[in-house]
């Protein structure tokens, strides 16, 4: 089944044309990235795929519920984790969780969901401190495990290793491919980044996007052998020459 | 140079469109206090507007009616005092005095001459305080005289009599409702001290809920929780109600705890006091505290609606405080009128500013009660519902747009536009 279609996608502010006529498929399984440099448009395909922005034109679909006409059906299946996004500061680590999870607590059993976003923050004891105690590496763990604990159908994470050291960003991209390929039912990943050499480790398939435009979507491998290049960002560089 | 830089880029941070307005706001709350207060002193200064009732056709009377025909406007000199009474009303007067057939004689044989006021009191701000003062300087003025002829003419009244040959017998009409023995200046400063306070309260209270609700939207714009929060499976109606209410609560308790305090200090006044305004009917009953609490809740829900809609606009925490501003403004603008004056006498442009801004009905709402003005409480308490509606409503639209997380996009021509003011 295809998890994410968007079709000819277009937003507009004014005169600005942020996105402009985009469209690409997401599959069920697959982590799909969106790449480009700042500003390509990256981050406004991501707000309207996660209902916070309004469609100018196109179309865009997750599991089948449009996202113009049906948001609320998205909101029960998806997560989206923007980009240097925080926690409350004054809750714990582990009430944090508990306040997300109480969200969906119709869909699922909420001690279940909140002993699952422990699982994936492995924050250890620190779980029970406050959130403004935590180091840049531990708030975006326990953003990745408010993501990822609800088991969303679509995890849309925009820049999720951005501004985070090596061992944090790796740890990072650990998770989100343990969650990608270790949850039970199908279930998919859109990511957004502008670090080039970590879509090749991570995705599964890419779409470079820049000026709001779509210049190129495959498989990294395949890119590169297209582009005779050495890595992403080298075919990046190719492809908007 | 370096100091100049840093001066400069501090000095550019901190004046902001905001901070100007509120600046011109409070320039303006102070003009029209000093318009106010020069609007009463003109009053004073001019020719107080009595009646007249002269019973006696002793020499003394004589001097006291010479002295008040030539320091008053005197609109009725007959006989009768409910027409007395009506003439005054229309004419905008502040007493009608009697005085008794015995009053020379009493003064002649070493009792005082008694001088029956009947005042007419439309308000109960500290401005209306005010005004029956110049009706005061009248008295005084007849006692000299009176003081003064009888040394003249060497008569043998005592010592005491002669300095103070009147006595006053007080009736204070207010709004309506008769009270005995009582002068306005007793009633004001007993009807101010119990309804001083609560603007004031309301103010704070206004004030630090809104400031909540700024600052919280602030934070969630700031740290991007906001987002998170708009892609969970929540409708933007309830997460907008969870806001105010939250802050509701929050308000109410703070209100509460401040009232008790208040209740307190109305006991230590009301203590030391040999006057109670309740034999007299000016006091709340139980239905006009459930009416004052409603009222307060309203302004507050009203209040913590605007800070919503406001905080729509915040981009981050500084300018979340920032936008406290015009809510200060809004607060402080009816606390400081509601202060000096009365909703009854206040000019007509006075009192649509009052009723279109939401804090000023719990203000107002105590001392419209003790005189039974149950339409303006009423009226208020149903416009801040549809004011806190509205403004509730425009917000959940904004929730609903890309404006919350966007905001405005300039074109060009609104660029440019910008640009003059820069």
């Amino acid at each position: 089944m295809v998890a994410l279609e968007v079709t000819n996608l277009v937003k507009t502010y004014g005169p600005l044309r942020a996105v402009n006529n985009i469209s690409f498929t997401v599959r069920e399984s697959e982590i799909f990235g969106l790449i480009g440099p700042n500003g390509a448009g990256k981050t406004t395909a991501l707000r309207i795929i996660s209902t916070l922005l309004k469609i100018t034109s196109g179309t865009a679909q997750v599991f089948g519920f449009d996202v113009a006409s049906q948001p609320k059906e998205i909101r029960k299946i998806i997560s989206y984790l923007p980009e240097d996004a925080g926690a409350y500061r004054n809750l714990t680590g582990r009430e944090y969780l508990k306040f997300i999870a109480t969200f969906f607590k119709r869909r699922k059993n909420i001690d279940k969901i909140i002993k699952k976003g422990i699982e994936i923050a492995d924050l250890k004891e620190r779980i029970n401190d406050k959130v403004e105690t935590y180091s840049k590496g531990m708030a975006r763990r326990l953003l990745i495990a408010r993501a990822l604990m609800i088991e969303p159908q679509l995890a849309i994470l925009d820049e999720p290793t951005s501004g985070l050291d090596v061992i944090n960003a790796q740890e990072i991209r650990g998770l989100i491919k343990q969650f990608a390929k270790s949850t039970e039912k199908d279930t998919a990943v859109l990511l957004s980044s502008h670090n080039m050499l970590e879509v090749e480790f991570l995705c599964d398939r890419i779409a470079l996007i820049n000026d709001g435009e779509i210049v190129e979507t495959g498989r990294p491998a395949q890119l590169m052998k297209k582009y005779k290049a050495n890595n992403i960002e080298e075919v990046f560089v190719k492809v908007v020459r | 140079m370096s100091l100049g830089n840093i001066v400069k880029k501090e000095v550019k941070e901190l004046i902001t469109p905001g901070i100007i307005i509120s600046m011109l706001v409070m320039a303006l709350i102070f003009v029209m206090m000093g318009q106010m207060i020069g609007g009463i002193e003109e009053g004073i200064r001019q020719k107080p507007v009595i009646g007249l009732i002269v019973n006696d056709n002793g020499e003394l009377s004589d001097v006291a009616e010479k002295i008040l025909y030539d320091n008053a406007t005197i609109v009725y000199n007959g006989t009768d005092v409910d027409e007395g009474l009506d003439v005054i009303e229309e004419e905008g007067g502040l007493a009608l005095l009697i005085i008794h057939s015995n009053f020379t004689s009493n003064i002649y044989n070493n009792k005082s001459g008694e001088i029956e006021i009947h005042w007419i009191m439309r308000g109960v701000g500290l401005a209306d305080a005010i005004s029956p003062t110049a009706v005061e300087w009248l008295i005084y003025l007849v006692n000299n005289s009176i003081s003064e002829y009888i040394i003249d003419h060497n008569t043998t009244i005592n010592s005491s009599v002669t300095l103070n040959p009147i006595s006053r017998n007080e009736t204070t009409i207010v709004k309506g409702i008769e009270t005995k023995n009582l002068s306005p200046s007793q009633i004001g400063g007993m009807i101010s001290a119990q309804t001083l306070m609560t603007p004031i309260i309301m103010m704070m209270v206004i004030l630090m809920t809104g400031g909540m609700v700024l600052s919280s939207m602030g934070m969630e714009k700031e740290n991007k929780t906001l987002e998170t929060l708009l892609t969970l499976p929540i409708s933007r109606g309830s997460i907008v109600a969870g806001k105010i209410i939250g802050s509701a609560v929050v308000g109410l308790v703070m209100a509460g705890i401040y009232m008790s305090g208040f209740v307190y200090y109305m006991n230590a006044i009301q203590g030391r006091s040999n006057i109670n305004l309740e034999d007299y009917g000016l006091a709340l009953g139980p239905l006009d505290y459930i009416l004052v609490g409603i009222s307060v809740f309203m302004a507050i829900m009203a209040g913590l609606a605007l800070c919503m809609l406001l905080g729509t606009f915040v981009k981050n925490f500084k300018s979340a405080q920032t936008l406290t501003f015009p809510v200060t403004a809004l607060a402080m603008i009816p606390m400081f009128i509601t202060m000096f004056m009365d909703f009854d006498t206040s000019p007509m442009s006075i009192q649509v500013i009052l009723f279109i801004i939401p804090f000023s009905h719990p203000m107002m709402a105590q001392r419209a009660l003790i005189f039974d003005n149950y339409l303006l409480v009423l009226a208020g308490i149903v416009y801040s519902a549809i004011f806190a509606f509205i403004t509730i409503s425009i917000a959940v639209w904004i929730f609903k747009s890309d404006k919350l997380l966007v905001g405005r996009i300039k074109t060009d021509e609104k660029k440019k536009f910008g640009k003059l003011f820069r």
